[in-house]
């Protein structure tokens, strides 16, 4: 608890730069990543990441120092060649994108790997710290570093508010944007340079294969929650935000604890924690739903096997056994007892002492359910011409979900039939 | 040449020939990215096998990787099919995931675990000679390396040719393999098994990028110069081979990573190809392309196209 007061007051400087950097680097670079996730151009921000080493390297070797800008400018300029050189393979020979992302990536790392090494082996004193730019180290952000990247991050977020809405349309609906007479081609590029731009800054608290977490893991949680951009854009940036400050308390608790991997590991454990837990998308949201219908459609079957017992006789109120219900309709056990217990709870049957029967209400959503099946058939036989041996089946499976408007218009359709194609009688409506 | 020298190039094209045959069903497939994936991901394999077995005991890493490796392939598969996330970004976050761990673990262990970040992304394969693997009587039997690249050698070319038609049909006509009984999944996740296998044989020596590099490298090249599978197969193998030899030398020039260095080249060899192959170059490409049809559609109807 100490700890985390300590952490929270910032009196100490280091802490400072390294929490306001990584939350600054993390929050830009998930805004632009929502939009490179969008438009399913996710991996190309690995490929970048990989680009920025021979830049890095280059600018070293021409000028022979560290100066943080022109490292940056040597980054961003090999970054956004490689984006080129992706774009003309796929699009001047029959390369498919992700062989050429691979090729790339891979090319371009193995040239910086090559300076890398030879800067290295020759001795010059002034090169340690390079392979920063390879593996990041947040820790390691200096208050010179701050005001670079606190620049990077207002220009990244300025621009994305500016151009928002062209970035909305571009993302969604290139085509149409292109109708609208938007620079369509200049939009891309400014998007891709922001992009190149959030890599590069970001890839000194992360490292080269980090990077591309930061760009697409916050974007595909956030989407999970939402279906607006806005909404999106906005979560995803305070989950990396929060996420950047978490890595930094980590690695401030314990200090052989890598920042950057700490920020990844955390986004990860959120991103795992939306696609389970997220209303609608999550997966337990969808199970549960698809929970629901089942034992819907259960419980209606049974309603329906009822009333089949008892359309012979005319007497649709008589109890059957459980044996009774089974051998007219197979079904799992287990799963009929349940739907029996909850229809017997929601007054549909009762229970007496020779089996179950429909109560009054039980008939009326029986008989719905039954008109159903038998409007679907006649309609199947009718307009689509399918043998009336073959709709059963069909109608089997949309019984469940036909709405009352549907049923209308059905009806009206027939002209307000009787029979149904194996002349059974439809029952009417009360 | 000597001996050294001999060995290093040796070690490579091994590794070359592994991955550039397996690369060429990953590119078919449009998985080249989730080689990449795998690449990165066995590290947290590597690093729990070596907590368990507490050394550089070459079967319990090569298990613990594989395993990590075909967990990566599932985890995707899982993420895109099961949860509907996007397919590039279910790769982006599965492989970062993975890979941050490996390297929390190492942090975590730091006393523990002989192994960091570099060596994971660009190996060192100049060391290759010094690790001998000497006999109870002393006899030198060359680079331990060697052995087992040679060893994983082998076992992809078995499973290539054994299985060649099974492959063929599930990368190309997958409808088709499972209407004749041919399970799509079983050969996917075997696929994966073996990318995985020759990435962990391999990272010791070369590192990931490098394995990512062969694996895409070649095959690529190969894709623009033929319309055979069978002829592709061979030529990426020789492609690869040619790398590991040209990017020694080149590094000996430079007196930098040979890793890096095989990977400069294969981009050179990428770009010749790009720009001078017979069928499918730039420049044939223009002079298919008479005056008056400017646009060509750019949909080419070759017969290496996976039906996917």
């Amino acid at each position: 608890m100490n700890a985390l007061w300590e952490f929270l007051s910032m009196s100490d400087a280091n802490v400072r730069f390294v929490t306001i950097g990584s939350v600054l680097l993390a929050a830009s670079s998930a805004v632009v990543g929502c939009f490179t996730v969008l438009r399913k151009r996710a991996l190309v921000g690995d490929a970048v990441a990989h680009a920025v080493l021979p830049g890095v390297c280059l600018a070293f070797i021409l000028t022979g120092e560290k100066n943080p800008l022109i490292l940056l400018l040597g980054s961003f300029i090999t970054g956004w060649l490689s984006l080129i050189v992706i774009d003309a393979i796929t699009a001047h020979s029959r390369i498919k994108e992700d062989t050429a992302i691979g090729l790339v990536l891979s090319v371009f790392f193995g040239v910086g790997i090559l300076f890398l090494t030879s800067i290295q082996h020759s001795g010059n004193e002034n090169q340690s710290g390079l392979d920063k730019f390879l593996f990041g180290s947040a820790a390691a952000l200096v208050g010179q570093d701050l005001i670079t990247f606190g620049a990077v991050a207002v220009l990244l977020l300025l621009s994305v508010l500016l151009l928002y809405k062209e970035f909305k349309l571009l993302s969604f609906d290139t085509a149409y944007a292109r109708t609208l007479g938007m620079p369509v081609r200049g939009l891309e590029l400014l998007l891709t340079t922001l992009t190149v731009l959030a890599v590069v800054v970001g890839i000194q608290s992360v490292g080269v294969v980090l990077m591309s977490a930061m760009l697409i893991t916050p974007a595909a949680a956030a989407r999970f929650w939402t279906d607006r951009l806005g909404a999106m854009v906005l979560i995803a940036a305070t989950m990396s935000a929060f996420c950047g400050a978490a890595g930094a308390f980590v690695s401030f608790t314990a200090p052989a604890m890598p920042t950057g991997p700490w920020i990844v590991m955390l986004l990860s454990l959120l991103a795992i924690l939306s696609f389970t837990l997220a209303p609608r998308k999550g997966l337990l949201a969808r199970y549960l739903l698809q929970r629901r219908v089942r034992r819907q459609m259960t419980r209606e079957n049974i309603l329906k096997t009822l009333f089949q017992l008892g359309e012979g006789k005319g007497e649709y109120q008589h109890s059957y056994s459980k044996e009774q219900i089974l051998e007219r309709r197979q079904q799992p056990l287990l799963r009929m007892k349940d739907g029996l217990q909850t229809l017997c709870r929601q007054g549909l049957i009762q229970k007496n002492a020779s089996g179950w029967a429909l109560t009054e209400s039980g008939k009326k959503e029986a008989q719905r359910v039954v008109r159903l099946h038998r409007l679907w058939e006649l309609y199947l036989t009718q307009y689509l011409q399918v043998a009336s041996d073959h709709v059963h089946e069909d109608a089997e499976s949309i019984e469940h979900v036909l709405t009352p408007e549907l049923e209308k218009r059905l009806e009206e359709l027939l002209d307000y039939p009787t029979a149904d194609p194996h002349q059974t009688s439809i029952p009417q409506q009360p | 040449m000597n001996i050294d020298a001999f060995w290093i190039i040796f070690t490579g094209a091994l590794v070359a020939i592994c991955c550039s045959l397996l690369g060429c069903f990953l590119i078919l497939r449009r998985m080249a990215m989730v080689g990449d994936a795998i690449s990165h991901a066995v590290l947290p394999g590597i690093v729990l096998a070596f907590l368990f077995s507490g050394s550089r005991e070459i079967w319990t890493m090569l298990i613990g990787a594989a395993a990590l490796g075909v967990v990566c392939t599932f985890l995707i598969e899982f993420l895109h099919k099961k949860v509907n996330v996007q397919a590039d970004a279910s790769i982006g976050v599965t492989f970062t995931w993975l890979f941050a761990l490996g390297i929390i673990l190492i942090s975590v262990y730091a006393g523990q675990v002989d192994l960091d970040q570099d060596c994971v992304l660009y190996g060192e394969i100049a060391y290759v000679p010094l690790d001998i693997w000497l006999t109870e009587s002393g006899m030198n039997l060359g680079p331990r390396t060697v052995w087992i690249m040679g060893g994983v050698m082998l076992v992809i070319l078995l499973f290539i040719s054994l299985f060649y038609k099974e492959l063929y049909l599930t990368s190309f006509d997958p409808a088709f393999a499972a209407a004749i009984g041919i399970s799509t999944t079983l050969w996917y996740y075997l696929l994966m098994g073996a990318v995985s296998l020759t990435t962990v044989a391999a990272f010791e020596s070369v590192g990931a990028i490098l394995v990512v590099a062969l694996m895409v490298g070649p095959p690529a090249t190969a894709y623009l110069l033929t319309d055979n599978l069978k002829k592709m197969l061979v030529i990426s193998a020789v492609l690869g081979i040619v790398s590991s030899a040209a990017g020694f030398y080149l590094a000996l020039w430079l007196n930098g990573s040979v890793a890096g260095a095989i990977s400069v080249v294969i981009g050179v060899q990428f770009t010749l190809a790009f720009v001078f192959s017979p069928t499918h170059g730039l420049i044939s490409r223009r002079r298919t392309s008479s005056p008056g049809r400017t646009n060509l559609p750019k949909e080419d109807t070759t017969t290496i196209e996976p039906a996917l």
